[in-house]
């Protein structure tokens, strides 16, 4: 049991990051083992954006193996050389964390497959995020815990989507915890609640196309199969809608991008939904309760159908 | 613990504790007496005045502290209760086991009035999954939507939801009724053993999957049949029924009973012959 919830305002912008941390906070009996957000801030759009790590937490609960802090800066030595080597200039670094990073680089490209591949070619690293308006963080914990750690609650922005896990199929880990960035498209975040049955069938046939997998969570598979499909040519709603037949499991997943928000439900409704829709905001969760926390008064909500698929622009 | 070799008359079962009457017809009638209804005590339940009247406001309080404070009015002989503010909050109104009129204005989570037995409830508010779990007897009146699995394994009573459900509504129910003024979604009457529901829109595929008995009415479109679940005549009767229990449930009163369609199981799934496994594959 995992809970998602998302939502997007529809032409203004908010105060996304605390509405998310509300919404998260309020599912967190579905689960506290790990808690992500994804965040799409009101930028300027000139620089890209890029959240990335180089090790894990290894607090209490972590299944990951304690390392040496030092090394977390040599990856980081590395990380800056070889983004000095392919050309692109870090405007502003963060450290929130000795693991975790978040670097604003000016860097003209429109592939990011080649870059990623580089960057994470060095150990123990990995992009959470690579956007120009997406930030993707992640960590242990439950939504306040990694609100308060990141200083989320001030973001502001047009969308966000996030998850709180229960890890049932792989580790209590940041590599394991949602949101999963659609590599290698810039701006692609994806969160899901429920198991794939054939996770390992697509892995195979994703991996041979040149797609990464950076965990064994088989929700990372919707967000590399989402981007394939973009990749050959699909829109967002027409990868999502391929899903529903490609991907076998129960499943509820939400999908974002720089300008839109999207949700997919299998074909048997296995997994909860609640949808509110208005003109100006659209807000969604496992349970009501989540959207309770941003909508207090009475509205009208509902569970979408087996099957289907909605897509939401900002 | 029973000495089993011991225990000469009664079979290895009995002396572990197990009942092994076999139980033919009507359970109730058989053991109930009216009768001797006085020297029966329901654990529990409360004598309540439905005249008196009073209001809970549950927006800071857990599930559990709203329930026991349900139950301590209803202790002092409260009637009529109207819950405020109930903001989405999950298994609120559960086990309440006498009669009651208990109004919600909002909202429910998850297995709102479950376990129920007797209250007549309205919830001005949406519900989330599993609402009525387990309802025996009573009324459950939902004005907007439901989520899925609604009334999960109903023994009896009455549930109606003026809007739209979720997956698998009435899943493994064994009696009362149901009834859903807009859509429904997939597996609609999976598994039902007895009982009835009345979908007055569409409703998605697998519609009656492997319902063992119970019939199904439905007013719309329908996406599939699940394995086992046949049309059947709509009779005289059941026009009849429907018309009369749509009214009660203030629910499509002008709707034309005479377009629904009507799905039984068709009895080939399960035991109720003496085909081999092979052969009841033949036959589906």
């Amino acid at each position: 049991m995992c809970g998602i919830a998302g939502l997007i305002h529809r032409g203004k912008s908010s105060n996304v990051g605390s509405e998310l941390q509300g919404m998260l906070q309020a599912l967190k009996h579905r689960g506290e083992d790990s808690t992500g957000y994804a965040l799409y801030g009101d930028t300027d759009g000139k620089n890209f954006v890029m959240r990335f790590k180089v090790g894990e937490n290894v607090g209490e609960g972590s299944s990951s193996i304690m390392e040496d802090v030092s090394v977390y800066d040599e990856r980081k030595k590395i990380v800056d050389q070889y983004l000095s080597e392919m050309g692109a200039k870090i405007v502003k670094e963060e450290r929130t964390l000795p693991y975790s990073l978040r670097y604003e680089i000016d860097y003209d490209t429109k592939d990011l497959l080649e870059f990623s591949q580089k960057i994470e070619s060095i150990p123990g690293v990995e992009i959470l995020s690579m956007g120009k308006s997406l930030e993707v963080i992640k960590d242990l914990g439950n939504a306040k815990m990694v609100c308060d750690r990141y200083s989320l609650d001030k973001v502001v922005g047009t969308h966000a989507i996030g998850h709180a896990r229960m890890a049932t199929e792989s580790g209590v880990d940041i590599k394991s915890a949602h949101p999963f960035w659609g590599y290698p498209f810039s701006d692609v975040s994806v969160v899901h609640n429920g198991q794939l049955t054939n996770y390992w069938n697509n892995r195979r046939v994703l991996e041979n196309k040149g797609m990464r997998f950076m965990s064994e969570c088989d929700s990372e598979l919707i967000a590399v199969y989402i981007a394939q499909k973009m990749r050959e040519g699909a829109s967002l709603e027409e990868g999502m809608k391929d899903s529903l037949t490609g991907l076998d499991g129960v499943f509820t997943y939400f999908v974002a991008t720089k300008d839109s928000l999207g949700m997919a439900k299998d074909t048997m409704a296995a997994k909860p939904l609640v949808l509110y829709e208005s003109d100006d905001l659209v807000a969604m969760g496992s349970e009501e309760i989540a959207i309770r926390s941003v909508l207090p008064q009475e509205i009208d909500t509902y569970d979408p159908f087996d099957g289907e698929v909605k897509v939401w622009q900002i | 613990m029973a000495n089993l070799k011991t225990s000469e008359k009664k079979s290895k079962a009995q002396s572990m504790g197990m009942h092994t009457e076999i139980l033919t017809g009507r359970t109730q009638q058989k053991f109930f007496n009216p009768d001797e209804a006085e020297n029966f005590y329901y654990f529990g339940t409360y004598d309540v005045d439905f005249n008196k009247r009073t209001d809970l406001d549950v927006k800071d309080m857990t599930a559990p502290e709203a329930n026991k404070e349900i139950d301590n009015l209803m202790s002092q002989g409260y009637g009529t209760i109207v819950i405020k503010n109930p903001q989405g909050k999950h298994s609120l109104g559960v086990g309440i086991l006498n009669k009651l009129n208990l109004i919600f204005e909002g909202s429910l989570g998850y297995f709102g009035m479950g376990s129920c037995d007797g209250p007549t409830v309205r919830i001005n508010g949406r519900v989330g999954w599993s609402c009525a779990e387990n309802l025996m007897a009573g009324k459950v009146v939902i004005e907007k939507n439901a989520g899925s699995c609604f009334g999960a394994a109903i023994r009896g009573g009455d549930l109606i939801c003026k809007g739209s459900v979720g997956a698998r509504t009435g899943i493994d129910m064994k009696g009362g009724t149901i009834i859903v003024g807009g859509d429904a979604g997939a597996f609609t009457g999976f598994m039902m053993q007895r009982g009835r529901i009345i979908i007055l829109g569409d409703v998605g595929i697998n519609l009656g999957d492997s319902m063992y008995d119970g019939t199904i009415f439905i007013g719309g479109s329908i996406g599939s049949y699940g394995s086992d679940a046949v049309d059947a005549e709509l009779t005289k009767s059941d026009q009849d029924w429907l018309t009369r229990k749509l009214k009660v449930a203030e629910i499509g009163e002008n709707f034309d009973v005479s377009k629904m369609k009507k799905i039984v199981a068709g009895k080939k799934l399960w035991n109720y012959d003496n085909l081999e496994p092979t052969e009841k594959k033949g036959a589906i």
